[in-house]
């Protein structure tokens, strides 16, 4: 992982967005889910998106990361319009550039949890022995180092989440995208899964995006937004 | 490269682990049908192949089990095109076991060799049978079985003819072993006809049948025509025709079971597709978050298409190479003993080709609509549906 002091990179705009606009088809009418909305988001920040169920937040976090493209507006990370790539592009784009958690881990249930991080480094042209170190290194980060070779059924909850975060950081992306990631767990292991995001922001410079609607999860971010109806309110982080 | 995707490829298949044993064991036993299959038809073709269309047959009309006079063997001889004449009479003969019974043909030595070009054997073995009016010409197969060697004296036993002292016992000296070129069946004997008129108590100066080469292929049926116009209106009329063409008949008796075995073999296939389009169906269904997942790490649509058709031909794979094994070891462990009744059963090698074809077929077929759909997966929509 590269340190990445937080101070140099703050300042920069890694997340701009303008007049974002989604619209999803239902049936035969249509739904405005973002109506809009401008947004940057700083190199090294670590921001908490709230809102009511529905709002809208996974939509936009999806957006940012790639994983579905806008109806309209412009979307830029770390200076390149996401908007504007090819289905194609936007797979190498996002294996290079984002990391992904989700609120239910999403870990291949018939792999080990070293398979499950060595995932994403399939898609480089790293050897064998090169991405077993990334993934020793990966899991030694979120403390499951003996944990390598269980399965994500012979794992706790909060063990799992880890499993993602490794998986997550395992290329080294700069933007961490993370959608409810303690919205599975109890407090005690939900509260650990915040920490490691803190370290990763704080030591690592990951920038982190958290989707979230619980206000104890969001005291830890920097940065609190609020999104309702479509539109986005700054609050107090 | 791909390498590194196996671990990814074998997990899947682990995810239901019986239901991909039952889907392999369905295809291990398709295919393992259609080797057999193959096997069967390998080896009642094998018997046409091998049948030269330059030799006739000449039999008694009435029934080739009724024999014919041995005075017929000049006049045939004088046909116009007619090469060589050898009669051929049915021996009966076993050994230790009195339900073996082996071809064995009295004939005329020379004549026959002339008639057999392909008959393979060391001159001077050729020489001394010639030579030895009890010496006998031994097919490779009968020596092996009952480990027989040059020189060795026999007692063959009829189950037809008697010496003229009443024992059924020929004791016949082996003067020659024979090969066949490849696949070429060498269960057989040969003796002399002089020794068997001579010594037989019963039949006088009757034959079986005679072997007649000729020396244009295409006057066959002209010359057949001549040979049975000759003894018209005989106490015993002939029946002449083409070994290939009797060897045809056959087979195209036996044809109708090969086209029903065909059927059989594609009705199976057929299921076989719907059994593995369906185990894959269910796989990929199951897997929608997976593959989901997958793609949002970088996994191109191609490449989860690919992903999906590799694990489908693995499967159709495992089970059918499994099958043909089977199939096989079926031919190599019971071949010997149906030798028999049915030369030449075994896989032919252009069934192991054709079958490694269809296994790429069925998997590829039977994973085409699963991995379009898995390539066509929205990621947003298939994380949704969790
Ligand atoms: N793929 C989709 N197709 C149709 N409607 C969708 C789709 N994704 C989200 N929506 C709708 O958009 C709205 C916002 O969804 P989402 O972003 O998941 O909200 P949140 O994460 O804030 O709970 C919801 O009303 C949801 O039903
Ligand atoms: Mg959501």
């Amino acid at each position: 992982m590269n340190a990445m002091p937080v101070e140099v990179a703050a300042g920069t705009s890694i997340v701009r967005i303008r007049d974002l606009v989604k619209d999803y088809r239902r049936g035969a009418e249509t739904v405005r889910v973002l109506d809009g909305l401008s947004l940057d988001i700083q190199q090294g920040d670590f921001v908490a998106l709230m809102g009511p169920s529905g709002s809208g937040k996974s939509t936009l976090l999806n957006l940012i990361g790639g994983l579905d493209r806008p109806t309209s507006g412009t979307l830029e990370v770390d200076g390149l319009r996401v908007d504007e790539l090819s289905e194609g592009s936007l797979g190498r784009w996002r294996a290079d550039h984002v990391g992904f958690i989700f609120q239910m881990y999403n870990l291949l249930p018939v792999l080990t949890a070293e398979r499950n991080v060595e995932l994403p480094l399939l898609l480089t042209n790293l050897d064998r022995e090169q991405r077993m170190r990334r993934v020793a290194a990966a899991l030694k980060l979120v403390g499951l180092e003996h944990r390598a070779r269980h399965r994500p059924r012979e794992l706790s909850g909060g063990q799992e989440q880890r499993v993602g975060i490794a998986r997550a950081i395992v290329t080294d992306p700069t933007l961490l995208l993370c959608d409810e990631p303690t919205g599975d767990l109890d407090r005690k292991s939900g509260d650990e899964i915040l920490n490691l995001l803190e370290a990763l922001n704080a030591e690592y410079g990951k920038t982190i995006i958290m989707v979230t609607h619980d206000p104890h999860a969001a005291e830890r971010a920097h940065r609190v937004i609020h999104l309702d109806k479509g539109m986005l309110s700054e609050g107090s982080g | 490269m791909i390498g590194k995707y196996l671990p990814l490829l074998a997990s899947s298949l682990r995810r239901k682990r019986l239901r991909t044993f039952f889907t392999i064991a369905s295809i291990l036993v398709a295919f393992l049908l259609y080797g057999l299959a193959a096997s069967l038809q390998f080896a009642l073709k094998s018997g046409v192949d091998v049948a030269g269309a330059d030799r006739l047959l000449a039999m008694h009309k009435v029934s080739f089990t009724q024999l014919l006079p041995a005075s017929y063997e000049s006049r045939i001889k004088a046909v116009d095109g007619v090469v060589a004449v050898s009669p051929q009479t049915w021996f009966g003969a076993w050994f230790r076991d009195e339900r073996n019974q082996f071809p064995t043909f009295p004939s005329d030595p020379e004549a026959y060799l002339r008639i057999y070009p392909e008959i393979k054997l060391a001159e001077e073995q050729k020489q001394a049978w010639f030579a030895d009016r009890a010496g006998a010409l031994v097919g490779r197969a009968i020596a092996d079985l009952y480990g027989w060697k040059v020189g060795d004296q026999v007692p063959l036993r009829s189950a037809i003819w008697r010496r003229l002292d009443g024992s059924d016992t020929w004791d016949v000296t082996v003067r020659a072993i024979y090969d066949l070129p490849e696949g070429g069946d060498t269960r057989q004997i040969v003796l002399h006809q002089d020794y068997f008129e001579e010594a037989k108590q019963q039949a006088k100066g009757l034959i079986g049948w005679y072997v007649i080469k000729i020396d244009d292929v295409n006057r066959a049926q002209a010359i057949s025509r001549q040979i049975d116009l000759m003894f018209a209106n005989s106490p015993a009329e002939t029946k002449t025709s083409s070994e290939r063409a009797m060897a045809q008949s056959f087979v195209n008796q036996v044809g109708n079971i090969g086209a029903i075995l065909s059927a059989i073999v594609a009705a199976v296939f057929f299921t076989m597709l719907l059994v593995t389009a369906n185990t894959m169906a269910q796989s990929v269904r199951e897997r929608t978050n997976e593959l989901a997942v997958l793609k949002t790490l970088g996994f191109s649509n191609g490449g989860v298409l690919g992903m999906v058709l590799a694990e489908s031909v693995l499967v159709t794979a495992l089970g059918g190479l499994l099958g043909m094994f089977c199939a096989w070891w079926i031919g190599v462990q019971f071949g010997p003993t149906l030798d028999q009744y049915l030369p030449g059963f075994r896989v032919p090698p252009e069934a192991f080709t054709k079958s490694v074809l269809y296994m790429l077929a069925l998997g590829v077929v039977a994973g085409a609509v699963p991995a379009w759909q898995a390539m066509r997966l929205r990621i947003v929509e298939a994380l949704r549906r969790d």
